[in-house]
């Protein structure tokens, strides 16, 4: 029973990062219909970042905003430079860019920072059941979802964005400048995945720390639907919960063939997700 | 028709889809005050005049000034600052918001806070039943509801031209009906014009003031509405009836 | 470059559609898919043959690796560019193959080699059934996802059997090389690599021949409209699920191949990496177009050899060095589908337009 518990909490901790990466992957895909394959390199660069601005200064917490402001950065500038492009091609088009972009970001920072793993841990206690860095994973994701819905629900810019990711045409007969609102959703989309990199990240980081990550993160979001951010996070806990009972009775290794089974078997039964909402089939 | 001083102008405005031509040297006057039917066959080119107009389409050549200003060249979301709305075919609610929030939409690219919920107020009393279903998702609204929340929406923005694109289509004659009339009071109260699409040409003829026929992309007659209705050899040519 | 000339024809469907013409490629682009196939494999074949035996072990190698990547990538090409499913697990399928190789050699030594590529292709294309019956419902991203998860979950099976599997080192084994009769002939590396080559261009032959054929017709439809094609009788669930056999078929026969010409498999070399690089390389070679999957396959190895020796010429530091190929392949991925959408294959087919027009 103990041994439950533990494993309950540990997963509850590290579902809150996959919540938290799988909802920066479904603002995206809100937005523009984009999977963000280059999501855990844009949060990898801003965890570097994070990590070379906390050597220099001596001060996590510095790191942990420099590694928000990169990500905000690296997403806007994304959206701009490289998805406007190819905006309403095919969506494959789409995808592939993003996959090149995760290929260059992950070179790049082996480059800079080279392939071997630096440490890189939390000014928190670690150890033990629930430990003050559990508590802060989950604390700020909690804040990160709570923020982002108010920021949706109740801001102008948020009713602005939502328009513009649900019917850009109405949108702009509205004034709404769609262009911008993109950029937006992808810079903010991009730091929450900063925040999820600097979570997961620790003890160490080298430049594929995020990669197994982020295949729970996309598991999560696709077990919510692609299309709901609420999905996201229930999605992204309940994934991290049957992990960390699969990796605690069944063996570590088995964990991501878990997730995969777990998609499998969600998406049998609802093949757009458990939160997805109805969509019409075009003809 | 008198038209010193034209609210909207269309000058030879072209516009196209690859190498075909929906609009072929489109020149229209559009007086102050007006409500105008843009009337012709299907694929006459009645919603890429109108989708030109407002920015949505780019145009080939040609010019739309507004009040004497050019906004050929500007994009969709800068017509509202100038005044200029276009509704288009079928509304463009956007379902997934709830119904206060499309009219919050509509008003947004004002600043003023007091001058919004002004608006807000204006509009509820104009379509009262909008009032009652303000928390439902949009989604949830009858066809009659939802052309009312669109012209709402569009009323948000307290526009001097309003474009429609049949506004009539799939909503029953007394729902149609309610429309014209508020779209009359409003240009009594405020001096809107309304340019309107209309696929039934005998009922828009109706209740407007002046018409324009589209036919393969080209204006090819312009007279008052009460002339229109009268001539029957241009009936017969253009609008079936 | 001799082979390029001879393996044009591999290119199936819309190179020889529009054909017809006068001359003797009119004529060549007349003759049933059957024979037309084989043929142009054959001449594949010999120039792969007269080429080896101009080149040392190392370069044997090479091109070995090329044979094996261009069956995947072509596996992968029926997959995305004809049947419009993106998978990125298609590494996971190269795995099966490499591994069901590697323990038939070492459990079954008795058993021939085209024995084991074939029992490699059966096990592989029943993986194939199971993971496409698994994702028949999805489509578009989910079915991304989840073969993503494919990739990176299966190759960590090694850990957890470490007996049957040999863990993180994987497994390592000798092969035979040429038979003793041809000993001083060819050299083992040249035998190795004709083998890879050879198999390779049976399961090309085997891919072309179904693209042409009414699966391939079916597939198309389905990448093009999968609803419209469900109202036209075509049995949607069905064909995808072949679709996916078919691709992990190859996938798996060349894994196999992979194991043969290095005689080891380790989990390492299935990384998502390698399905990203399947993928990068379809794209670059071109997508819908099995000819795109031969430049694939040239520029998989190729630029991973001149990205080591740029460095090493430039004397780089080795963070660089090491970082180089992936980067080169990432920006490469991105400008091609930034400026040339139709990847390598649509490039040179435009030159030789250009160049047939200006004679």
């Amino acid at each position: 029973m103990n041994h439950f518990i533990d494993l309950t909490l540990s997963g509850l901790s590290s579902g809150a990062v996959y919540a938290a990466l799988a909802l920066s992957l479904v603002i995206i895909y809100q937005a523009t219909r984009v999977v963000n394959f280059a999501q855990p390199a844009l949060a990898l660069i801003s965890v570097y970042i994070a990590y070379t601005v906390s050597q220099a200064t001596g001060n996590y917490w510095l790191g942990f905003g420099a590694a928000l402001v990169t990500g905000l950065v690296l997403g806007a500038a994304t959206e701009r430079l490289l998805i406007r492009p190819v905006h309403g091609r095919s969506p494959l088009n789409a995808i592939i860019v993003t996959l090149g972009l995760l290929l260059v970001l992950q070179g790049v920072a082996g480059m800079v920072w080279s392939n071997e793993p630096h440490s890189f841990s939390y000014p928190l206690d670690y150890r033990g059941r629930f430990s003050a860095s559990d508590w802060f994973a989950l604390g700020s994701v909690a804040a990160a979802a709570l923020l982002l819905f108010a920021l949706y629900r109740f801001t102008p810019l948020g009713l602005r964005m939502r328009a513009a990711a649900f019917h850009p045409e109405a949108a702009r007969l509205s004034g709404v400048r769609v262009g911008l609102m993109l950029t937006a959703g992808w810079a903010i989309a991009s730091l929450i995945g900063a925040l999820a990199g600097m979570l997961a990240a620790p003890p160490f980081i080298f430049p594929n720390v995020l990669d197994a990550v982020f295949v729970y993160a996309i598991a999560a979001a696709v077990v919510g639907g692609l299309d709901n951010p609420f999905g996201a996070l229930v999605g992204g806990v309940l994934i991290g919960l049957c992990l960390s009972y699969v990796s605690g009775y069944a063996g570590p290794e088995l964990t991501t063939l878990a997730a995969l089974a777990i998609l499998v078997l969600v998406l049998s039964v609802r093949p757009d997700g458990l939160f997805s909402r109805p969509t019409a089939r075009k003809v | 028709m008198p038209d010193d001083d034209p609210i909207l102008s269309i000058e030879e405005l072209s516009a196209g889809y690859g190498a075909v031509t929906a609009l072929d040297r489109v020149t229209m006057r559009v007086p102050r005050g007006a409500i105008c039917a843009v009337l012709g066959a299907n694929g006459a080119g009645k919603t890429t005049l109108l989708r030109t107009v407002s920015g949505l389409k780019r145009a080939s050549s040609g010019r739309v000034l507004l009040d004497g200003a050019d906004v050929t060249r500007l994009p969709a979301e800068r017509h509202v600052h100038h005044g200029l709305v276009h509704v288009p075919e079928g509304g463009g609610v956007i379902v997934e918001l709830s119904v206060e929030e499309n009219l919050r939409l509509g008003g947004l690219w004002r600043a003023g806070r007091r001058e919004r919920a002004e608006r807000r107020e204006e509009v509820l009393e104009l379509f009262p039943r909008l009032r009652e279903r303000l928390g439902a998702p949009a989604a949830t609204l009858s066809g009659g509801e939802r052309q009312m929340l669109a012209l709402g929406r569009a009323l948000m923005a307290r526009p001097r031209v309003l474009l429609l694109d049949e506004p009539s289509l799939g909503l029953a004659p007394m729902v149609t009906r309610q429309i014209m009339r508020t779209l009359r009071d409003l240009r009594a109260a405020q001096g809107l014009t309304v340019v309107l699409v209309e696929q039934n040409a005998r009922s828009a003829l109706a209740i407007t003031d002046h018409g324009f026929v589209l036919s393969q992309g080209a204006v090819v007659v312009s007279d008052t509405s009460q002339r229109l209705l009268a001539d029957d050899r241009m009936r017969h040519a253009y609008l079936g009836f | 470059m001799v082979s390029l000339r001879n393996h044009e024809s591999t290119a199936p469907a819309p190179r020889a559609r529009r054909g017809g013409g006068p001359g003797a490629a009119g004529r060549w682009r007349a003759l049933p898919a059957l024979v037309r196939f084989p043929l142009a494999a054959l001449a594949a074949f010999t120039a792969v043959l007269a080429l080896t035996s101009l080149t040392g072990p190392a370069e044997d190698l090479r091109i070995g690796s090329v044979g094996y990547y261009m069956l995947a990538i072509a596996g992968l090409q029926l997959l995305i560019g004809y049947s419009g499913q993106v998978s990125l697990g298609h590494g996971a399928f190269m795995f099966i193959g490499a591994y069901t190789m590697a323990l038939l050699v070492l459990h079954q030594p008795a058993f021939p080699l085209w024995l084991n590529m074939l029992l490699t292709v059966v096990v592989s294309c029943a993986a194939g059934v199971l993971v496409g019956a698994a994702t028949a419902r999805l489509h578009g991203p989910y079915l991304a996802g989840a073969t993503l998860a494919l990739a990176v979950g299966l190759p960590a099976l090694t850990v957890r059997f470490p007996e049957l599997l040999g863990g993180s080192n994987g497994l390592a084994f000798s092969v035979r090389g040429a038979p003793p009769a041809l000993a001083g002939v060819v050299t083992t590396s040249q035998w190795q690599a004709a083998a890879v080559w050879l198999t390779a261009l049976v399961g090309l032959v085997v891919l072309a021949t179904v693209n042409a054929g009414r699966l391939g017709r079916r597939m198309r439809a389905l990448r093009d409209d999968e609803s419209a094609a469900a109202l036209a009788g075509i049995p949607v669930g069905r064909t995808k699920v072949t679709a996916f056999l078919i691709s992990a078929g190859s996938g798996g026969l060349a894994g196999a191949c992979q194991a043969y010409l290095l005689g080891t498999a380790t989990p390492s070399s299935f990384t998502v990496a390698l399905s990203l690089s399947l993928l990068a390389a379809l794209v670059l070679g071109g997508l819908g177009s099995m000819w795109g999957a031969f430049w694939g396959a040239v520029a998989l190895v190729y630029v991973e050899l001149w990205g080591q020796e740029l460095a090493h010429s430039l004397s780089l530091g080795t963070n660089v060095a090491n970082n180089l190929p992936i980067v080169f392949f990432g920006v490469l991925l991105i400008l091609v589908i930034l400026i040339w959408p139709q990847g390598l294959h649509g490039m040179f087919s435009r030159l030789a337009g250009l160049v047939r027009r200006g004679r």
